[in-house]
């Protein structure tokens, strides 16, 4: 069984925005899973499905095998979820925003008393636990809202950009609970535009880009694809033909002769790559990074992609 | 968990925190009726009251206290549930429910028996303030409790329709202003349609708050102008249609869910 199953999830809004094409989307039990993916690529969109706030056009979901069109009380029971929004009531205090979720999710007051104590004060929110949420700082507002999320014990805690806008420390400290968390066996599904964030939490990983899952992996087995950096070479004179240099690929750039790209995998030596240009009388002026990891690693993808299509 | 504690246990949850809400800001909710009862009695009861003299047998300020006295229940329990609702809306925090295991008809029970809350709350003090003015002695109690009861959840769900259609904060007056008022104003609060022209006695009785304002005046006073069970056969009926398209709306996720 797993923890959450989409098979063929489709969502035209209103307004005819085609937001998912279509998505498959496996996490096992215990997993800590990344949805990974830049600012309208479809993940909101995709934890409001699983959530009922977003009706979906078509496909299927199940939580632990509850579809959640016929069984959505026992699917609706299992998960957790810490919105991309802040959306709670700006009179209510921290106790009162935890104690009514707990409510709603069937908890008796007592018991419900109980686990709030507990959550609050993992999440350092004790002290404040009579002040009106509205009083409390951005990193607090968010950390309420996992209290809020973990009050009934779900077993599937899901994340939309919990640390979107949050300042570093407050982000490792998130980490590290979210960590503790998936250690003790909640499953976690994260959703993020970082690719650090899933590959310093997560196992497993899956890529939505316009709608699309462009990679759904291992996070190990992604990361190999990204032992190879692409570099922007600056050179004192323009060059009418590329250099041919065993064991490095070089790319012109198009519009102009002064630049070239390299590809260097990981364990290559650059010296190397330098003396052999030299020897052919090219000088570097200097060097950059092409483009961050994340970019570069939509570039591979979509053009994997593409290419299969083709 | 079994089905039904869990359905109690949010319920309640909803009830509490309505009833919360409306407790917490009581400047404005409870006060401002209050006050306006109290002028209304002053200026219509005591001061223009004793010149137009007795009605349907009671003096002025008596005949106009249980329309005076519903009204605020039918304001109170409209505005405790729209403004509540879209509120949620408004904030968002409605999600907090829409994600929970809770069945719509839960959530608009919870809702409704808010803004019966507040309706019987608000009346109950109302009734106070009356007594300052003018003795009331109770005809029907059963006609009393039932009438309010069934007015107060006919209003919460009218202001729950109107919260649910409602996209800015705006959206929650108009229904009030222009339909409500002039409905409760025509609905024979200050007067017995007897006095009207044939032509408007009517229209009035098309207008659904007439019957509502007159069992309970039956129910204090023992006088109407209409048959209460044809009455009370006709508030069940709004309820019902009400109760249902209310339960459609949340059923479609109409302005909550997209
Ligand atoms: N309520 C809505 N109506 C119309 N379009 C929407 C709505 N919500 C999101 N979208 C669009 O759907 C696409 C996916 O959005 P979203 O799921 O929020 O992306 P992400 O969370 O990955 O940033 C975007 O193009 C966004 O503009
Ligand atoms: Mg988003």
């Amino acid at each position: 069984m797993k923890a959450l199953r989409i098979s063929k999830l489709e969502k035209t809004y209103a307004n005819g925005l085609h937001a998912l094409k279509g998505i498959n989307l496996e996490v096992a039990q215990g997993d800590f899973f990344a949805l990974l993916g830049p600012n309208g690529a479809g993940k909101s969109t995709t934890i409001g499905i699983i959530t009922t706030l977003v009706k979906k056009t078509g496909g299927k979901v199940f939580v632990y095998d509850y579809d959640l069109d016929k069984d959505v009380v026992e699917a609706k029971s299992m998960i957790g979820i810490v919105p991309q929004e802040i959306n709670f009531s700006q009179f209510e205090t921290c106790m009162e925003i935890v104690l009514n979720q707990a409510g709603y999710y069937g908890i008796r007051r007592r018991k419900a008393y109980e686990r709030a104590e507990k959550y609050l004060t993992q999440l350092g929110l004790w002290k404040k636990r009579n002040d009106t949420s509205r009083t409390l700082s951005g990193g607090l507002k968010r950390r309420l809202m996992i209290a809020r999320a973990l009050i009934h014990e779900p077993r599937l805690l899901i994340l939309d950009e919990p640390t979107a806008g949050v300042d570093v420390e407050l982000r490792r400290s998130m980490w590290q609970f979210l960590r503790e968390i998936n250690r003790q066996g909640t499953t976690i599904l994260l959703t993020t535009h970082y690719l650090e964030e899933a590959e310093c939490l997560c196992r497993n990983i899956a890529i939505i880009d316009h709608g699309q899952i462009i990679e759904h992996s291992s996070m190990k087995s992604l990361l190999g694809k990204l032992h190879i950096e692409r570099f922007v070479l600056d050179l004192d004179s323009p060059l009418k033909t590329l250099p041919v240099i065993d064991g490095f690929n070089l790319y012109k750039v198009e519009e102009d002769d002064a630049i070239i790209e390299v590809e260097i995998s990981r364990g290559q030596n650059l010296n190397d790559l330098f003396s052999m240009l030299s020897d052919r009388g090219i000088n570097v002026i200097s060097m950059r990074n092409k483009s961050n990891r994340l970019e570069e690693l939509f570039v591979r993808l979509l053009d994997k992609d593409t290419r299969e299509k083709v | 968990m079994s089905r039904s504690r869990l359905y109690l246990t949010a319920f309640s949850t909803i009830v509490i925190k309505e009833v919360d809400r409306f407790t917490r800001i009581w400047v404005q909710t409870i006060l401002p009726p209050a006050i306006s009862m109290a002028l209304y009695f002053l200026i219509f009861g005591n001061l223009i009251g004793t010149r137009i003299g007795e009605m349907q047998g009671f003096s002025y300020v008596k005949y106009i206290a249980p329309g005076l006295i519903m009204m605020s229940i039918i304001n109170n329990s409209y505005a405790n549930v729209v403004s509540s609702f879209f509120g949620a809306k408004f904030q968002k925090h409605i999600e907090e429910m829409l994600v929970a295991p809770i069945p719509n008809f839960i959530i608009l029970l919870g809702y409704i028996v808010g803004g019966v809350a507040r309706g019987m709350l608000v009346g109950l003090v109302v009734t106070l303030v009356a007594l300052f003015f003018t003795k009331l002695h109770i005809h029907s109690y059963t006609i009393v409790i039932a009438v309010v009861i069934l007015t107060s959840i006919l209003f919460s769900l009218g202001g729950f329709i109107n919260a649910v259609f409602a996209r800015k904060f705006d959206d929650i007056s108009i229904i009030p202003t222009f339909i409500l008022t002039p409905l409760i104003y025509l609905g024979g609060v200050f007067y017995s349609i007897n006095l009207l022209p044939e032509f408007w006695q009517v229209a009035s009785k098309l207008n659904p708050i007439l019957y509502m304002v007159n069992t309970f005046r039956y129910g204090v006073l023992g006088v109407s102008d209409i048959n209460i069970g044809y009455a009370f056969f006709i508030i069940s009926v709004f309820i019902m249609i009400l109760f249902v398209f209310s339960l459609y709306l949340l059923h479609t996720g109409k302005g909550i869910r997209s």
